[in-house]
Order: structure tokens, then sequence, then C-alpha cells
């Protein structure tokens, strides 16, 4: 096959053939495409910010106004006093903490079992969770809500914590990772006499702290975007997330456009900042996990 | 270790590897395990939240032939994947493939691109909503400026609502799928579109005679991913139009939520739960077959 005629290194270094670089033209059709694209993707973001900084008969005019020259920095204090906000973030920064601890706890040790420990039926208990990994949560919520009733724990913040802080996408990651440690490092320390609790804490744990920085963040944040598990579980007013705030708020003042924008940022805000401090991790996780099923 | 007889040995291991395994498991068992054998049997149930779950055999499902608006939001779902996969697919990839060169910026980009499928539901319906507003949105000013002398009312429209949704279907979630392209461009050998090039091959030959088939484990699994997302698109929905104008984008999983939730009939909503969960798995099975097939 011609195809598999591997180039000499001359080739591959030298640029100078000008048919085999990128002419002058596709280059800029490039940058072209990379700017509109990058438009598309801004602009609704931009719009957000802008529109939660002007006042609110300002927002729609015609034509658009695309910047503000004298920005309303007071809906940023507004909103605070016209609604829970404070409630709202202290709630899902509080589940958002208590979720992702237990996820990467539970989860990372019970990857630990899967990948490192032999035992008889190990391989079947794996397939149930790979199993429920492709049936949709929509379709098995309401036997889910039943359950829950049972267990009383609706209407609660446990509720939510109960439903997101055992899935098996953590297992599942955790496992992938734990996979590529050497067998061999691991019987050495057997060797040594430490028991398989303290290779989980002293070896695989260090070792895996990038697999943990992943599943961290990815766990953090889809719990503080979680809209359905606060819908069904969370009643009373107290208990409310940002996102079931920021949609009951929407809903009693629809014609505030400038203040909803305002609550929009900060209810994205804290996300903007993680993802800008970890998005290495975020890749990576996403990479990993998508990847190998 | 060797001191101790083999067997002693085996069932310690397994003492420990399911110890292991039981923070996790207990949860995940009663929340999800649990669950979704449940559904099996609530859906041959009448059940409301008061009393107990009477067993009807097929009834739910012959009720369903029946409920007009269960075929309603069996077609908007049907409506919304048949439009969603392939235009996610297409932008993802060609971004991924713009992003696959070495142009600056493309770092930064590639992190951009990601950011909409990280923003909550919530705050991306709002923005959308109001870019989409009918007399004074960004977007319809665009397209009168274009020359679109009437444009469409969008999701106060029952005819042009699911395109809406479509089109913040696919920006939200073209990020995520370019960045799997993306790794998948990146296990195809260089040398690959070399060769392809001493050959002579135009960049479209390159792209139909190395890319796409080298991407194509990638492909299919995004494929598998990109149809059960659609077919479960729910809080989206939900928080853009829910479900309306009428019922021009009443979706299963919400169907499923109103006869859950809002009526109460656990039993109905089961039955319907099953239905989308069929479809789920008989579009991943037929994948797999076809990918299979085309592989060998």
């Amino acid at each position: 096959m011609t195809t598999l005629l591997v180039p000499t290194p001359a080739e591959t270094a030298a640029p100078a053939a000008p048919a085999r670089r990128p002419s002058r033209v596709w280059r800029i059709l490039g940058y072209l495409a990379l700017a509109a694209a990058g438009a598309v993707v801004l602009l609704p973001f931009y719009w957000m910010v802008l529109s939660s900084l002007k006042g609110n008969n300002d927002v729609f005019t015609i034509p658009v106004q695309w910047i503000t020259t004298d920005p309303v920095w007071s809906n940023y204090a507004d909103i605070w006093s016209r609604s829970n906000m404070s409630t709202w973030l202290g709630n899902t920064v509080v589940l958002s903490a208590v979720v992702t601890m237990l996820q990467v706890l539970t989860g990372s040790f019970a990857a630990y079992g899967f990948a490192k420990i032999r035992f008889p039926g190990r391989d079947v208990l794996f397939l149930a969770y790979i199993g429920t990994l492709a049936v949709p949560w929509q379709s098995y919520m309401v036997p889910q809500f039943v359950m829950m009733t049972k267990l009383q724990l609706t209407d609660s913040l446990w509720s939510i914590v109960a439903l997101q802080a055992f899935g098996a996408l953590g297992v599942f990651m955790m496992k992938q990772f734990y996979e590529t440690v050497p067998d061999e490092l691991l019987d050495a320390a057997r060797i040594d006499g430490m028991s398989e609790y303290g290779i989980y804490r002293r070896i695989m744990l260090p070792l895996s702290v990038p697999a943990l920085a992943s599943l961290t963040l990815i766990t953090a944040v889809t719990t503080w975007n979680d809209y359905m598990g606060p819908l069904i579980y969370l009643r009373s007013p107290d208990l409310w997330t940002i996102q079931i705030g920021l949609k009951s708020f929407i809903s009693q003042y629809n014609a505030e456009y400038a203040l909803i924008m305002t609550g929009s940022v900060l209810s994205v805000l804290p996300i903007v900042v993680v993802f800008l401090l970890g998005q290495r991790y975020f890749v990576e996780g996403i990479a990993t996990t998508g990847l190998k099923g | 270790m060797t001191t101790m007889p083999v067997r002693r040995r085996r069932w310690r291991n397994t003492a420990i590897g399911l110890s292991f395994l039981l923070p996790n498991f207990i949860g995940f068992l009663i929340l999800t395990l649990i669950p979704v054998g449940l559904l099996f049997y609530y859906a041959f149930t009448e059940w409301n939240v008061f009393g107990g779950a009477t067993w009807t055999g097929l009834d739910n499902f012959r009720q369903m032939a029946r409920d007009t608006t269960f075929w309603t939001a069996l077609r908007n779902t049907l409506y919304y994947a048949a439009f969603h996969i392939p235009l996610t697919l297409a932008v993802s990839l060609g971004l991924a493939l713009l992003l696959n060169r070495k142009l600056r910026g493309v770092a930064f980009f590639r992190a951009v691109a990601f950011f909409p499928y990280i923003t909550s539901i919530v705050a991306i319906a709002q923005i959308w909503n109001m870019l989409f507003s009918p007399g004074f949105g960004p977007v319809n000013e665009l397209l009168r400026w274009v020359g679109v002398d009437n444009p469409p009312g969008w999701t106060t429209s029952a005819d042009w609502s699911m395109p809406a949704v479509i089109v913040v279907g696919v920006w939200r979630d073209m990020g995520y799928y370019m960045l799997l392209f993306l790794a998948g461009l990146q296990t195809i050998p260089g040398q690959l579109y070399e060769a392809a090039r001493v050959d002579g091959a135009s960049a479209w030959q390159r792209f139909r005679a190395v890319t796409l088939p080298g991407l194509r484990p990638t492909t299919f699994f995004i494929t598998v991913l990109l149809t059960i997302g659609s077919f479960k698109v729910f809080d989206l929905i939900l928080v853009m139009t829910n479900g309306g104008p009428g019922q021009s984008t009443l979706v299963l999983a919400q169907y499923i939520f109103r006869k859950g939730f809002e009526e109460n009939q656990f039993g109905y909503a089961s039955a319907v739960s099953i239905v989308l969960f069929a479809i789920c798995l008989l579009v991943t099975v037929v994948q797999f077959v076809v990918n299979k097939r085309r592989s060998s």
C-alpha cells in the first residue's frame, strides 16, 4: 500500500516545497472561519454580560447596542435584595462540595476494587455499572423518585446528595486510570506487607491526582448546573439551588431583562472561574472517559 | 501471604474487594439499579401516589397507542433527533478539523468552544430566548439586515420553536463533541497524510481517504452518544419553551415528567419511560451491528 510509505526526514522537516504548505489563501480562510466560530460561541455570553450592565429599557433596542457607555453597576447590588440569591448560592456551594467529596471518595475507592483486586463476581458487578451508563436517567427518574420517597429523602438537600454522589461515571473514570498503573508496583508493596487499604491510600491516591482533579471538576460543575434533580426534589424555597432559584426569578420578574441577565451572570461566574483554573483537567477528563467506551 | 491456604486467601480477597466497592455500590444499588429494575414492574401497573400498584398487564401500553399526546411527543423527539444528530456531527467535526490546523489562537478557541457545554441550561435558555425575541432580538435584527423581511417568531411560533431549540442544542453540544473528534484526529498518523500528498491527493481526497476512515471509531462512538443525548433531550426544552407553544416542542422525556410528577400517574409514566429506554437501546444496538459489519 502506498499509504504506508514512511516519509524521509527531509520531507517532513523541509517546508520548502510550496505545494505542501497551506497557501496564504487557505490560511486567511482558516482565520476567518476561526473568527466566525468564535463569534458564534462568544456573542451570546457577551450579550448576557452586556445586558446585565444596562438599564432595563436599554436591553432591547433597535438597532441593538453592542456597547454600553455608562454601565449600570447597581444591577449587581439590587439583585441581592430583589432575590434570595445568597441562599441559593449558599445551598449550591454546600451541595457541590458534599456531592463532589462523596463521589470522588466512594468512586475512587470502588474503582480500586474493580481495577486491582481479583475476586469472583467482580466483572458482573462492573457490567451493571457500565450498563446503567447507557440507560437515560429520564427513563428511571420516576421509580427513583418512589425510592427517594420511601427513604423519606424528598424535600431535603440529602436527596440531591443521594442522586449525584453515587454515579457510575466516577467509578468508570477512575477505573480507567487505575488500570494504567502497573501491577508490579502494587505487588512490590504487597510483599512489603502493605494492606490493600494502605496501597490505595499511599500509592494509588497520590498517583491519581490528575484523574481525581478531572473527576472533582466534572462532578462539581455537573452538580452546580443540575436543574432537574432540584426541580423534582426540592420543594421548599429555602432549599433551592441557584438553578431553581434563577428559574423562579425569571418567571416572577419576566420583564426585568437586565436583572435576569445579572442573575445569570452570577450563576455562571463560579463555573467560569473553576473552568479557567482547571481547564487542562477538564479536557483530559473528557478525552479519556469519552473515548474508551 | 504464602502461609495462608489458597481457599482462605481467596475468601479474604473477596471480602477486601467487596469492602472497596461497598460504599459506592450501596448508593448505586438503591438509587440506580433498583429503580431501573422497578421500572419494568411499574410499567405494567396502575399506580398513583395514593394507594399501591395494581397489576394491569398491558393496559398502559394499550392506552399509549391511543394517546395522541404521546404520539406528538414521540414525533417531536424524532424531529429533534433527526436534525440535532447530523448537524452536531457536521459542526463539531468541522470545528475539530479547523482546530487541528496550525493556526494561532487555536488553544484559546478550544477552551472557548467547550464553554457552552459547561454553562447551566437555565442561563443558556434564558440568553437564547432573549436573542431569539421576535420583535427586538439580535437574531431577527441580523436576519432583517441580510434581507429577510419577515423573520420567524422562533419560540413564540409553533412552526419555529423546534428549530430554535435545535439551534441552541447544537450550539451547546458542539464543543464537547469537537473535543472528542480532536482526540480522534490526533490518533491518525501524520505519515498517512504525507503519503497521500506524495501520491498527489487533493485536500478533499485526503479528507475522504485518510481522515474519515481514521476517524471511524470516534465517529461511531460520538454517534451513539449523540443519539442517546438527542432522544433524552429534556431540560433545555423544559426551560426554553416548556413544550410549547401548544405541544410543538413537547418531547418524550418531558411527557414522562408531566405524567409522573405533575399528574402522579407513576404506572403510565413508567410505561412511557420504557418506550424511551427501548428506543435508546434499539438505536445503540443497531449502530453497533452496523459498525461491526462495516469494519469487517
